[in-house]
């Protein structure tokens, strides 16, 4: 459950959030729209735990340990291949048969091909799955994603629709996306920054 | 502050090994500890602004580390000063606290560096907060370094214990050392409100628009 | 023990990155070895065997600078930091491993360095080697915290010698006096107490450098 009011974020002498309210009940759907700007950024990196509020409440009651972020850079290391990288998480957010549940996301993901390869050779398209896998690694109960369907071809945003769909109403979910219409069916709330 | 200079120009006593040129130290000395009071200052400032995480701390750390800085550089001039007139050289590498204060001067313009360099906001903040932290910690080992130093540096040749204070030496000294705390506060009380009325009017202007 | 865990988990990572790319030792090595050579046309016939020492120190010095560098260079890119950050382990763990790989790396550069050292230079007893050993603990456990402050500057390897200078001073006067002083121990306890002083300061302050 998320809950805030008159949220604020600054930087120094720049307010990239202002005053924002936003409630997202246990297994709700919430879409964040806006203009380039606008702050949606921003308010998923307050969610997610990476900053907090300059002024206003928010409460996000999850622990860190099961929230899963996607940020627009897919948070993996270059140089290591996507089971390095996959197993390097898993210890950390420390799962149980993290081998397995590592080969299942890659399976799913169309990267088991391309599991011992670094992901400094992998295509954007590529880069984005592995950043999904890494988001979805621990079996978050919030999900907070920043742009999920940016650099994924149609393949890769089929499979995306159909994991969301399929994580919608068991999880919580908060997207930030330009084409709200895509998930249109799933959605329980809307919040559009200005 | 000008009863101080009186005091320490006339009043005093002159001392008998060192003659006029002791007569710095009522300066020195006031503005050396101040210093180290600035820097305490800004530490604990920067305590704070990492415990309770309000942002007007670290205006307030910066500026006592801005006012120690100041304060350290005239600590650097009046001792080269002093150094001239009792030893006849600008620079001596035997006196511990002039050393100090080279290092601590170092230390805190990279604090500015670091400050400058990052982009405003949280993340500077606790940054600078941290660093701040780590001058303090700084203060006694590197004090407690250059006395080891000594060891194989060089012998030390000067030793500060000169005859003890009499009473109007050290009246004298405790008069300008209250007058130069005194400046350091309202200098830093000025700067403070500067920069907030600074930060206001530009909230203000945003506000507005 | 998951701390430990961790902690073990996030080195190996660095080493295994270390090993693939080879961008950091390497150029600690030739670094090291290309200031030792400088020192020889440096010092001047009759500059006494001591100024031999202190520019080994100058050598240690900047040799670890070069490391520390790099030292979050492969989490800058992609915004690995973030990720580190937000998962459930201590932060003080991303500070420790970054502090330990660093640690290798500079004894690897020195493992060529010091034997490189005695074949030109000086003989180096086991007081000036444990001198040595202790001061890497210090300038990497305060070198990691800092170049992590550093890497989110925009002057970045510019501020990084600025930053550490200052701090490592004292190591100087403590690796230098294990060296050369008949009294070497004293120096070795103080680059001890050195060592445990800003390690604490380092770990318990990590977590506010990398959160916002």
């Amino acid at each position: 459950m998320i809950r805030g009011r008159g949220v604020e974020k600054r930087y120094g002498r720049k307010r990239v959030l202002r005053g924002v309210d936003i409630s997202v009940p246990r297994g709700g759907f919430a879409v964040v729209t806006g203009p380039n700007g606008s702050g949606k950024t921003t308010l998923l990196r307050l969610l997610a735990g990476l900053a907090l509020p300059t002024r206003g409440d928010l409460l996000v009651d999850t622990d860190r340990s099961h929230i899963g972020y996607l940020a627009h850079e897919p948070l993996v290391y270059r140089e290591l291949t996507a089971v390095e990288n996959l197993d390097l998480y898993g210890r950390l957010y420390r799962i149980p048969e993290r081998r397995e549940r590592i080969g299942m996301l890659l399976e799913r993901f169309s990267l088991w091909d391309a599991r011992a390869e670094r992901v400094a050779t992998y295509s954007r398209g590529m880069t984005q799955r592995l950043a999904l896998c890494r988001a979805l690694l621990h079996e978050p109960d919030l999900l907070v994603l920043d742009e999920p369907y940016s650099a994924l071809d149609e393949d890769g945003a089929a499979l995306l629709d159909h994991e969301l769909e399929s994580l919608a109403g068991q999880q919580t979910l908060v997207v930030a996306t330009h084409d709200p219409e895509r998930m249109a069916a799933l959605e329980s709330s809307r919040l559009a920054l200005a | 502050m000008g009863l101080a200079l009186v005091l320490a120009l006339i009043v005093a006593p002159e001392d008998a090994d060192q003659g006029v040129s002791q007569r710095i130290f009522y300066i020195h000395v006031p503005i050396a500890l101040t210093a180290y009071f600035c820097f305490g200052l800004g530490a604990v400032k920067a305590l704070l602004l990492l415990w309770r995480g309000d942002e007007r701390y670290d205006l307030e750390s910066y500026v006592a580390i801005h006012q120690g800085t100041i304060f350290g550089a005239l600590t650097l001039i009046t001792g080269a000063i002093w150094a001239k007139a009792s030893w006849g050289v600008w620079w001596t590498w035997s006196s511990n606290q002039l050393v100090l204060f080279l290092v601590l001067f170092l230390f805190y313009c990279a604090y500015f560096m670091l400050r400058f360099s990052l982009e405003e906001g949280p993340r500077r903040a606790r940054s600078s907060a941290v660093y701040a932290l780590f001058g303090v910690a700084l203060i006694p080992v590197s004090f407690l370094a250059i006395r080891l130093a000594e060891d194989f540096i060089h012998p030390t040749v000067f030793t500060r214990e000169g005859p003890q204070m009499s009473g109007s030496m050290f009246a004298t000294f405790v008069v300008s050392w209250g007058a130069v705390t005194l400046l350091a506060y309202v200098l830093y009380r000025v700067e403070l409100a500067g920069k907030r009325l600074d930060a206001d009017l530009r909230e203000l202007r945003e506000a507005l628009q | 023990m998951t701390y430990v865990a961790d902690v073990l988990a996030l080195t190996r990572k660095d080493l295994r990155v270390e090993l693939r790319g080879r961008d950091t030792l390497p150029a600690m090595l030739l670094f090291v070895l290309s200031t030792l050579v400088v020192f020889h046309f440096a010092i001047p016939d009759d500059a006494g065997d001591n100024a031999a020492y202190g520019l080994l120190w100058v050598a240690i010095v900047f040799t670890a600078l070069l490391g520390l560098a790099r030292a979050w260079v492969p989490e800058q890119e992609h915004g690995v930091l973030d990720g580190l950050v937000l998962a459930p382990c201590d932060r003080s763990a991303i500070w420790l491993g970054k502090t330990l790989a660093t640690l290798v790396f500079l004894l690897a550069a020195q493992a060529v360095a010091l034997p490189a050292f005695v074949l030109f230079f000086e003989p180096l007893d086991a007081t000036a080697i444990a001198g040595v050993l202790l001061a890497d603990i210090g300038i990497c456990a305060v070198g990691s915290l800092l170049s992590a402050m550093a890497a989110a500057s925009r002057a970045r390897e510019l501020l990084l010698p600025l930053l550490v200078l200052p701090l490592s001073i004292p190591l100087i006067v403590g690796g230098v006096g294990a060296a050369v002083s008949p009294d070497g121990e004293r120096f070795l306890l103080f680059l001890v107490l050195y060592d445990a002083v800003f390690a604490v300061l380092s770990w318990a302050s990590f977590e506010y450098v990398v959160t916002e």
